[in-house]
């Protein structure tokens, strides 16, 4: 295999993280941290009123379950402070959100028992896959806030799924619904050269890793 | 800025087809900008330099002007550019 | 990882290993690059190049640059870049790059922004901050080819100081060859400023486009919302869509 031409005294954007041991403990490989909060999208920001959005769970449910924005927000909800990593590189730690758990969203509905995945999918057209294992026990909620505040909308207001243990991509801007099925299905990413599973500890980038 | 409050940050932040121009001439072979694609969602036809492109992302997506509709979307891995096409009805390479 | 070495091919789509020739200051925050090219097989005024930055430990960025040069220069091109305050690439080139070192480009890159004198005019030009970059390749194109094309240019900037290529612009709108370079500021303005003092709107394109009228061909770049409302504003203006093209920068600019 050829190298690359390197160039002289470019090292880019990534920095050394401040704080030592511990933080850098925090940071996934090839990753680097940044204190603001990049915004990246693929369309438009979807802007759903809200007296028009709702929530649904749906798919190999016994019965599908909806809420509107107000009842949604009626939910058990708690504040989540979690360290998230973007493909693009970037990790930014203890962000602060608030909003609904992933299991009390579905202990509201019958699951069948063949739902082993759940398709995430969102205003503007946009999927994304888990499997069911990896959003139960606290590993993934619905957030409305960010910070303290609404959550903006180039950021997924007013509602994202936040999947902290997995690639940012997996953790959908402007959810509307999670969909169970007994099959797997590539999302939106995952369906063109991105990692099925993104798990950023095991740096699962793209789909040959 | 005046004008940019009336635009959100995404907005600002679209470029065009000819920031994807170097890319797709590496993926197809030669320059791609000057070709007209058939929008499938809405029957658009705009050159391939007329889409908006949204390239902050893990990938670039290429939308159709008019509708907004996904005509190309581009992922490049560590070895490769995959090219979903889907989003184009047709695209038109004229004969030389 | 699968890494190329430059190739010594020429091809627009190899990358080939340009040398920095010489670096010029144009204003405070925008540095000229002229760059050496020993398999260049020439350009067309508005195309750009494509650079690649790689780090020893082989991760890349890459970004688009507007050939600010003229195709006349044989083997040279030159580059204009703005530095971006927390840019990955613009600080590296403006802090770091010195005369001598040598970094990858592919190119030229591009069919639909070009304007060439075959193609005829009038030319109308609409740029917003370093958005004047690909125009200013077209404009030494058309000063060289001894053209008289009816050209405007409307170039808007934040601040005088911040005008680039400002001496070559009087210089070239000096020559009387049928070139007029109208300015707008649209934070600050010197004192005697006589230029226009806002953001480029549908009024003001309406004033400059006058003289050379609705079959003008346009090439409007910059900023994404500058060009979205010029090229808007030119159409409902009455010119076709197909002769007002446009190349976004993104948010950065005036």
């Amino acid at each position: 295999m050829s190298e690359r031409f390197v160039t002289r005294g470019f090292v880019g954007r990534r920095g050394t993280a401040e704080g030592g041991a511990d933080i850098a403990s925090r940071i996934p490989p090839g990753q680097y941290l940044t204190t603001d909060f990049p915004v990246l999208s693929a369309g438009p920001t979807p802007r759903t009123p809200l007296d028009r959005w709702t929530f649904s769970i749906e798919g190999l449910v016994n019965e599908p379950v909806r809420w509107t924005w107000t009842e949604f927000l009626a939910l058990p909800a708690r504040d989540w402070t979690v360290d998230i990593s973007c493909v693009t590189k970037w990790t930014k730690l203890d962000t602060r959100w608030h909003g609904v758990s992933v299991d009390t969203l579905l202990e509201h509905a019958e699951l069948d028992p063949a739902a082993a995945f759940l398709i995430a999918w969102s205003d503007g057209d946009y999927t994304t896959n888990l499997p069911i294992a990896d959003v139960l026990n606290g590993q993934a909620f619905v957030a409305y806030e960010y910070d303290g505040r609404p959550l903006a909308p180039e950021h997924g207001g007013p509602a994202r799924l936040v999947v902290p243990d997995r690639y940012f991509w997996k953790s959908a801007k402007w959810i509307r619904g999670l969909r169970l099925q007994s099959t797997d299905e590539p999302g939106f990413w995952e369906s063109l050269g991105y990692h099925n599973r993104g798990d950023q500890w095991l740096e699962g980038r793209y789909s040959g890793d | 800025m005046d004008e940019d409050r009336t635009m959100d940050p995404v907005a600002e932040q679209v470029l065009d087809g000819n920031a994807l121009a170097g890319t797709l001439a590496a993926a197809f072979g030669s320059d791609m900008t000057m070709v007209p694609g058939r929008c499938a969602h809405c029957g658009t036809v705009s050159l391939v330099a007329e889409l908006r492109a949204y390239v902050r992302a893990p990938g670039t997506v290429l939308r159709c002007p008019t509708c907004d509709g996904v005509v190309l979307r581009i992922v490049e891995t560590v070895e490769a550019t995959y090219v979903d096409a889907r989003g184009a009805a047709h695209f038109r390479f004229v004969r030389r | 990882m699968a890494s190329t070495v430059a190739s010594t091919v020429a091809s627009p789509i190899a990358w080939q290993l340009a040398t920095v020739a010489a670096i010029r200051v144009e204003t405070p925050t925008v540095r000229s690059f002229s760059l050496s090219l020993p398999a260049w097989l020439g350009h067309r005024p508005g195309q750009h190049v494509d650079v690649r930055l790689t780090a020893e430990d082989g991760y890349s960025v890459e970004r688009s640059y507007s050939i600010a040069s003229e195709p006349e220069l044989a083997n040279t091109i030159e580059i204009t870049v703005e530095r971006i305050e927390d840019g990955e690439v613009s600080p590296f080139l403006h802090d770091v790059v010195v005369p001598g070192d040598r970094f990858e480009i592919r190119g030229p890159i591009g069919g639909y922004f070009v304007w060439e004198v075959t193609l005829g005019g009038p030319l109308f030009l609409v740029a917003g901050g370093s958005g004047v970059v690909p125009l200013m390749a077209m404009l030494r194109h058309r000063a060289r080819s001894g053209s008289g094309i009816p050209t405007r240019l409307l170039f808007s900037s934040r601040h005088a100081e911040e005008i680039i290529y400002r001496e070559e612009l009087d210089r070239l709108a000096g020559a009387r060859d049928g070139l007029d370079v109208i300015h707008t500021l649209t934070r600050s303005q010197p004192a005697g400023w006589t230029g226009y003092r806002r953001r480029i709107d549908d009024r003001m394109l309406a004033e400059v486009l006058e003289p050379l009228g609705i079959s003008a061909r346009v090439y409007i770049c910059g900023p994404t919302a500058l060009v979205e409302t010029a090229a808007n504003a030119l159409v409902r203006l009455g010119l076709p869509p197909s002769r007002v093209r446009t190349e976004r920068f993104g948010p950065t600019g005036t």
